[in-house]
């Protein structure tokens, strides 16, 4: 961004220069939603964990069973929707660290968010069929 | 995209070895940054093997006794030989600290000395922050207040107040700990780095200034502010022991806390 535009104006100061386009108002949700679902995926992540190791070897059917009672679903819902969420507000920052040039840049943070959603999509229909 | 490797003109090739005067008893080895403008040749690392019994204790001491006695055509900036002034702030021995503050004995083996990483280079050790300044400059480092001062006194503060800033006023802007900071190093453009906002919270902080909310406001940005992602290299590097980290934390803190 500020190189393209020091490209154009190479006379602007530095001050104008490092001014830029101001502040975009905005990171604070980014980075406090960040923390939060950090937090919710601790309980959820370890409640995933021990129930999957509870049904090692177990038949589908009794999964299946497992996944339908509403608790369950509820919190396997909360946990990918936390997961996800998690997931692309982390890329994102990477993206934004490593990935210079605004086009580029751009791209990358589309495809991201694309694969992202569709992960999370497929993700969510599975346990709704499985649920109801 | 992402830069790992060095433009190739920035490839340190070995430069000339001074060796030590005869009869040194106890030697070291000080390997020194150079590179000129001038000259079109790619930079290079000097050896400078100095007799230490012939040489004060510190980092600095031994670039002035090589610039004095060697090589007159070392360059550095340094001014008040004791930690106050920032001016001597360079790369000793991988780690960014004032050459004046860095004992000699508390490296083992030779005394590696670059300029600060990731800085244009003017000569030698000095480097160009310029652009550090111009970060310094945009976050308007002096007290706003629209209501006055009164009449013949200063704006008054409780000590609690007063040590509110404590751990701030201290810095002296040697910038040791933005350039030893990856995220400045890869958006320096556009993060304002940890000296800066630093120097931001201790106005944020001070009980007299009145533009809290407005210095929040031109903080509140994915690249100005939140690129800080807590990597602690300023607060480990810092020669003045502060801790730029938690400032930068504080302000997040504020940010949640007006929204909240």
């Amino acid at each position: 961004m500020s190189a393209s535009k020091m490209e154009i104006t190479p006379m602007r100061s530095t001050l104008g220069r490092v001014r830029g386009l101001g502040s975009a108002k905005s990171g604070t949700g980014h980075w406090w939603g960040q923390r939060l679902t950090a937090i919710a995926l601790v309980p959820l992540a370890i409640w995933f964990v021990l129930t999957l190791l509870a049904h090692l070897g177990a038949p589908h059917e009794a999964v299946a069973h497992w996944i339908g009672r509403p608790v369950n679903a509820v919190l396997l819902l909360a946990l990918i929707v936390a997961l996800f969420h998690h997931l692309h507000l982390g890329l994102q920052v990477v993206i934004e660290d490593y990935i210079h040039g605004e086009g580029a840049r751009l791209a990358v943070l589309l495809l991201m968010r694309a694969a992202v959603a569709l992960l999370f999509l497929t993700a969510f229909v599975a346990i709704l069929r499985m649920a109801l | 995209m992402v830069e790992f490797a060095l433009p190739a003109n920035s490839k340190v090739g070995q430069g000339k070895t001074h060796p030590a005067p005869a009869g040194a008893k106890r030697t070291k080895e000080f390997r020194v940054y150079r590179w000129s403008p001038d000259d079109g040749a790619k930079p290079r690392m000097d050896s400078y093997i100095i007799d230490l019994d012939q040489c004060g204790p510190m980092v600095l001491d031994a670039l002035i006794k090589i610039k004095n006695e060697v090589d007159s055509s070392l360059t550095f900036r340094r001014s008040c030989r004791e930690g106050i002034c920032g001016s001597c702030a360079m790369n000793i021995d991988g780690t960014n600290t004032l050459a004046c503050l860095k004992p000699i004995d508390a490296v083992k083996g030779a005394v590696r000395i670059n300029p600060l990483p990731h800085m244009p280079v003017v000569k030698d050790l000095v480097p160009d922050l310029t652009q550090a300044y111009a970060q310094l400059r945009s976050i308007e480092p002096w007290m706003q207040a629209d209501t006055p001062p009164p009449p013949d006194s200063e704006r008054r503060q409780s000590p609690d107040e007063r040590a509110a800033l404590d751990g701030m006023w201290e810095c002296i802007l040697c910038f040791c700990c933005t350039t030893s900071c990856p995220s400045y190093w890869w958006n320096g453009d556009r993060y304002l780095g940890p000296a800066v906002l630093l120097a931001a919270y201790r106005w944020i902080a001070d009980s007299r200034d009145e533009a809290t909310g407005k210095r929040l406001d031109a903080l509140e940005d994915p690249f100005k502010l939140y690129r800080c992602h807590t990597i602690m290299n300023c607060t480990q590097t810092c020669p003045k022991g502060l801790n730029p980290a938690k400032a930068i934390g504080k302000i997040k803190q504020l940010l949640v806390e007006r929204q909240v």
